[in-house]
C-alpha cells in the first residue's frame, strides 16, 4: 500500500492517458461498425466476405500490428496514433459482426410498420432501425470498450505510456505491489467504461428496462 | 375511391400472388378482402400505398395512378393499421400516435392537442400516454394503432387483419367501435381478414378471394349469403354446412334461432 500511496501521482496521470488512449478505438469501433454491420445486413452476399475479412483482423497478434502499421501509414512507432489506430482495428473487428446481428435482431414487423407510416430511408435508419437495434450494440461495445482498455496496456512495449508501464516496470524491479496496482487500475477503468455505457443506454433506451419487467406481454 | 385494374404480382422466381385483380373501392364506405392466408389479400392492401408495386396493372386514387406518385409522400397520406397495431416498441403510445404528424412536420402543440383528442376518440385513458407498447394489453395496443392511422384525418384507411391478435371480447369491441367511427368519419376502409364472420360484420362491401387472388365473388353480405357463387364460396361462408341455415324452435315460450346442426344462434326478438 505504502507504494501506492508514494506513487499516486503517476498512477493518476497514467490512469488518465489510459483512458484517454481507449476513448477514440472504442469511439471509432462504433462509428465504423454500425454502417458495416447494416450494410452486411442489406446486402448479405458482399456483406459475408466483409464480415469474414474484417473478422479476420482480430487474428494479427497486436504487438505485430504496432510495428507494421507505423511505416504503412507514416508514423513513429512510439506515437499514440499508432496504437489508437491499431486498436480501433481490433474494436472493428469485434464489432461489426454484433452490428450485423443488431440490425437482423430487429422485428420485421416493426419495419415494415416503419415504412408503411411515411418513414423515408434515413429518416428510418435514425429514428427506427438505429434505436432497435441499440440493445444488441450496446451489448458489442461492452464487450469492445473491456477489450480495447485491456489490449492499451499492450502499447507499453512500443513506448506509449499507459498503466501497462507498471507491467513492464514492476516486473523489471520486482515490485508486486506496481504489478498489482497496474491490474486492479486496468480494471478499474475497464469497469468504469462498462458502466458509462450501461448508464448510456438507459438514458438512451428507457424502453428497454421496461421490455425486461414486462416481456412476454409483447404479442 | 380506390380502384384495382387488373393488377398481377409476380416474383422473382415465378411465385404468383396476385393474378390480374380488378376491384372498386368507393369512397366513404368499408370494402373487406376476405380469403385464407397467403392467398394474396395483403398483397393487394400494399399495392395500395406502394409498399408492393404490381407487375402488371396499376392501382388508382380517385383517377390518379398511384405509381405516379412519390411512395413516403403516399404512405404518410394513407392510414395503415396492422395486427397489433405495429407499434414502434421504443416510442411511448403519445409519440407512436404523432408519427405521422410528425413525419410531415406538424408543430409539437398541435401535435399534442391532436394526440388527447384522439386517444379521447379510440377510448384509451389519458394517463396511458407516456407508456410503452409492452405495457399495454393487446386490445391498447390496436387501439393506439387506430389512432395513429387517423392523426393527419386521411382519406383512406388500409386495415392489415388488426383485429387478429386480440381475444374474441376485446375483439368484438374493437370492430363495433370501428362501425361507430366509421359512422361519423366515413373513411373509405380497405379492411383484410380471414374471417368471414368480422367480414360480414363490417363490410359494405365484401370481396371473397381464392388463391393467387382471384376475386371468386363480390358483393354485400346479404347478396352473398343468398346467392353463394360456387361451392367454394358456401364453404367459405358456412352455408355448406348449415351455418346459415337457421330455423326457429321454441323453448319455454321463447322463440330461439338455431342452425342446421342445432347450434344455438340467438332467440328471435319480438321488437326487432
Amino acid at each position: 500500500m505504502a507504494w501506492v500511496f508514494d506513487n499516486g501521482e503517476k498512477i493518476f496521470s497514467l490512469t488518465l492517458d489510459h483512458i484517454a488512449l481507449s476513448l477514440i478505438p472504442i469511439l471509432i469501433g462504433f462509428v465504423v461498425s454500425v454502417p458495416l454491420g447494416w450494410f452486411a445486413v442489406r446486402f448479405p452476399t458482399a456483406g459475408k466476405v466483409v464480415l469474414a475479412t474484417v473478422g479476420l483482423l482480430y487474428t494479427i497478434p497486436s504487438l505485430a500490428l504496432f510495428m507494421v502499421l507505423p511505416p504503412l501509414i507514416g508514423i513513429s512507432v512510439l506515437s499514440a496514433t499508432n496504437v489508437i489506430i491499431a486498436l480501433s482495428i481490433y474494436a472493428v473487428a469485434i464489432m461489426a459482426r454484433t452490428a450485423a446481428d443488431a440490425f437482423s435482431s430487429i422485428d420485421r414487423a416493426a419495419l415494415r410498420s416503419a415504412t408503411a407510416v411515411g418513414y423515408a430511408e434515413w429518416g428510418r435508419f435514425f429514428s427506427v432501425e438505429l434505436p432497435l437495434a441499440g440493445p444488441v450494440l450496446l451489448a458489442g461495445m461492452r464487450v469492445v470498450a473491456v477489450s480495447t482498455v485491456s489490449l492499451v496496456t499492450v502499447g507499453v512495449l512500443v513506448g506509449v505510456q499507459s498503466l501497462g508501464y507498471f507491467f513492464t516496470n514492476g516486473f523489471e524491479r520486482r515490485l508486486i505491489p506496481e504489478v498489482l496496482t497496474g491490474v486492479v487500475m486496468t480494471m478499474l477503468v475497464a469497469l468504469l467504461f462498462d458502466q458509462a455505457l450501461v448508464a448510456l443506454g438507459r438514458a438512451l433506451m428507457p424502453w428497454t428496462t421496461l421490455m425486461q419487467q414486462k416481456s412476454g406481454v409483447v404479442a | 375511391m380506390i380502384e384495382f385494374d387488373g393488377v398481377r404480382k409476380e416474383y422473382p422466381g415465378g411465385t404468383v400472388a396476385v393474378d390480374d385483380f380488378s376491384l372498386v373501392v368507393p369512397t366513404g364506405s368499408i370494402t373487406v378482402l376476405v380469403g385464407s392466408s397467403g392467398c394474396g389479400k395483403t398483397t393487394l392492401l400494399r399495392m395500395v400505398n406502394r409498399m408492393v408495386d404490381p407487375t402488371m396493372g396499376q392501382v388508382l386514387i380517385d383517377a390518379t395512378p398511384v405509381a405516379k406518385r412519390d411512395p413516403v409522400q403516399l404512405r404518410r397520406s394513407i392510414g395503415y393499421v396492422m395486427q397489433s397495431g405495429g407499434l414502434l416498441p421504443h416510442k411511448t403510445v403519445s409519440e407512436n400516435i404523432q408519427t405521422v404528424q410528425k413525419l410531415l412536420g406538424v408543430p409539437r402543440d398541435q401535435r399534442r392537442a391532436r394526440v388527447e383528442e384522439l386517444m379521447a376518440t379510440v377510448g384509451l385513458e389519458p394517463e396511458l400516454a407516456p407508456r410503452y407498447p409492452a405495457q399495454l394489453s393487446g386490445g391498447q395496443q390496436q387501439r393506439v394503432g387506430v389512432a395513429r392511422a387517423l392523426a393527419v384525418d386521411p382519406n383512406i384507411l388500409l386495415m392489415d387483419e388488426p383485429f387478429g391478435a386480440v381475444d374474441p371480447l376485446v375483439r368484438s369491441d374493437l370492430q363495433h367501435e370501428l362501425l361507430g367511427l366509421q359512422r361519423t368519419l366515413a373513411k373509405t376502409v380497405l379492411f383484410v381478414t380471414h374471417d368471414i364472420d368480422e367480414a360480414f360484420l363490417l363490410g359494405d362491401q365484401v370481396a371473397i378471394l381464392g388463391p393467387g387472388a382471384k376475386l371468386i365473388q363480390h358483393g354485400t353480405p346479404h347478396e352473398i349469403v343468398a346467392q353463394p357463387a360456387n361451392d367454394f364460396v358456401a364453404a367459405f361462408v358456412g352455408a355448406d354446412k348449415g351455418k346459415r341455415n337457421l330455423r326457429v324452435i321454441e323453448q319455454a315460450g321463447v322463440r330461439l334461432v338455431v342452425d342446421s346442426e342445432n347450434r344455438i344462434a340467438g332467440r328471435l326478438g319480438e321488437e326487432t
